[in-house]
């Protein structure tokens, strides 16, 4: 019970926190708690109220972070997306680390979690709802290999908040994030002729940045546990969005994409899987009707200025 | 149905296979349709939208023509649907579309080597430069009256297929009516 005996000094632990969206994070939450964050990175832009423990997660001397710091809740980000990196150590960054995280949350009787995860783990098939619903099977996994581990980190979240009920877990899976961020899809909107699939054309949404810190700051609320999925207003055809980026994209026929994209993996030339194609086939919309009524989440950005924060995102870089 | 105070958009369901289908994919989402899954029904009729389904699924394109007008077998789905959100269903019978692409053979085999349950060839594929033009046929559409039915949506199947049945029939009914009215096929 060290934890709660602190009251007031007890802090918010961020994992990850050296991110671009660890970094948005802290600024909002610095002001308003007490911030640690664990990061292997170097963490020299963050708030200088900020304590940075650069450390892996998966190292015994994590625990005492844990242990000393005094900690009301965590805030998981640390999860790796990088294609490039061996499936072994995404899985050992990504699962390995989360365990050890859930197992310092029991030990020290953490009463607050809260997991960073993906709107991918539900998978783009041409057969899923037009807006799926947070008790949706995970099927992300089945054409994707890499989602596999993001998958067991959603469900091992899952798991340990049917097992501890006393810590409030809540799980945010948002869809594509667009921002400062660097993933999937800003890389792919960074391209100089973004790749259409030949005869397909899905509807997509997206999340502004700041609205998944918002998710992330209504979600430490006291009392508060469960999964909610996080998207934008509106949502739009793949095509139109290219268009609104300024993006020209090139129409390839899906399978030349997908032989292409297997083909150059082993250069590690482009930040993409042959699996990942299923995104610009399949639609993936989620419904975001409980984070609304439970969570109180409205987003502040709809689909309109998410397409412009990566127009502009992508025009002010080099 | 856009002549009402308040028109609304029918709302067909397709199967996950034409959602799959590169260029169908795209036509069939700008016209407002969607996969015939039963959260998007729940969706849908929560909004209070009118949904076309078909209760045949796809064993109903599968039937050759000499089992043109006879329907196959009804899914629940659709009633237990229509059990738990209180809503009418509206019977409705097509005439004209079987003639139009009358399958002489199910190519079991071709169809399963392409990886589809079956593949009914039309008649006119087999005829010099015909191709899949359809043929020139009229389409005669009967709607019944509205129907409704109460229950529990989680009725035992053999309930719930009792009141499937009801539906069924009245659009047999409906189908042989326009049958015996019809003059001609093609005008």
């Amino acid at each position: 019970m060290k934890a709660r005996r602190q009251g007031a000094r007890a802090g918010v632990l961020v994992t990850g926190v050296c991110g671009r969206l660890g970094l948005q994070l802290v600024r909002s939450l610095h002001r308003t708690e007490k911030v640690i964050g664990i990061d292997t990175r170097e963490g020299s832009v963050l708030p200088r109220d900020v304590t940075h423990h650069r450390i892996d997660m998966r190292r015994r001397r994590s625990r005492d972070i844990f242990r000393r710091a005094g900690v009301r809740a965590v805030i998981h980000l640390g999860i790796m997306h990088d294609p490039r990196a061996s499936a072994a150590e995404r899985h050992s960054w990504n699962v390995d680390a989360f365990s050890s995280v859930l197992e310092f949350i029991r030990d020290y009787h953490i009463p607050k979690l809260v997991l960073l995860s993906t709107g991918a783990v539900y998978g783009p098939l041409p057969d899923n709802p037009q807006f799926i619903a947070e008790d949706h099977t995970l099927k992300g996994g089945a054409r994707d290999p890499q989602l596999g581990d993001l998958i067991e980190v959603d469900m091992l979240a899952q798991s340990y908040f049917w097992q501890n009920p006393e810590c409030e877990t809540v799980i945010l899976r948002p869809t594509h994030i667009v921002g400062t961020v660097r993933n999937g899809v800003m890389e792919y909107a960074r391209l100089e002729r973004p790749p259409m699939a030949l005869g397909y054309d899905p509807l997509i949404q997206l999340v502004h940045e700041k609205d998944v810190v918002k998710a992330i700051m209504l979600a430490l609320r006291p009392g508060l546990a469960g999964i909610f999925n996080v998207a934008a207003g509106g949502q739009m055809p793949l095509s139109r969005v290219l268009r609104l980026v300024g993006k020209d994209p090139v129409h390839v026929p899906s399978g030349i994409l997908r032989t292409a994209l297997r083909l150059s993996r082993g250069l590690k030339a482009f930040e993409f899987h042959e699996a990942q194609v299923d995104y610009i086939l399949f639609p993936c919309m989620l419904d975001t009707g409980r984070a609304s009524r439970t969570l109180g989440f409205e987003p502040d950005h709809d689909v309109f200025s998410c397409i412009e924060e990566v127009r502009c995102a992508i025009s002010e870089e080099p | 149905m856009l002549d009402a105070p308040e028109p609304r958009l029918i709302r067909s369901m397709y199967d996950k296979w034409a959602a799959a289908q590169p260029w169908v994919n795209i036509f069939l989402q700008r016209v407002g349709q969607v996969v015939g899954r039963p959260e998007n029904l729940d969706l849908l009729l929560d909004r209070g939208e009118v949904v076309l389904v078909f209760p045949e699924g796809v064993k109903g394109i599968q039937k050759t023509f000499q089992k043109a007008y006879q329907m196959s077998e009804f899914g629940l789905g659709f009633m237990r649907l229509a059990l738990a959100h209180s809503c009418p269903i509206v019977p409705v019978a097509v005439v004209g579309t079987e003639e139009q692409y009358p399958a002489v053979w199910d190519a079991k085999r071709l169809a399963r080597l392409v990886g589809l349950e079956s593949l009914p060839i039309p008649l006119q594929t087999l005829l010099p430069f015909m191709g899949f033009m359809p043929l020139p046929t009229k389409y005669r559409i009967s709607m019944g009256k509205p129907m409704h039915f109460d229950g529990d949506p989680d009725d035992e199947d053999h309930v719930v297929g009792e009141k499937v049945w009801v539906v069924k029939h009245t659009i047999q009914l409906l189908l042989d009516k326009a049958l015996r009215e019809r003059r001609h096929v093609f005008w």
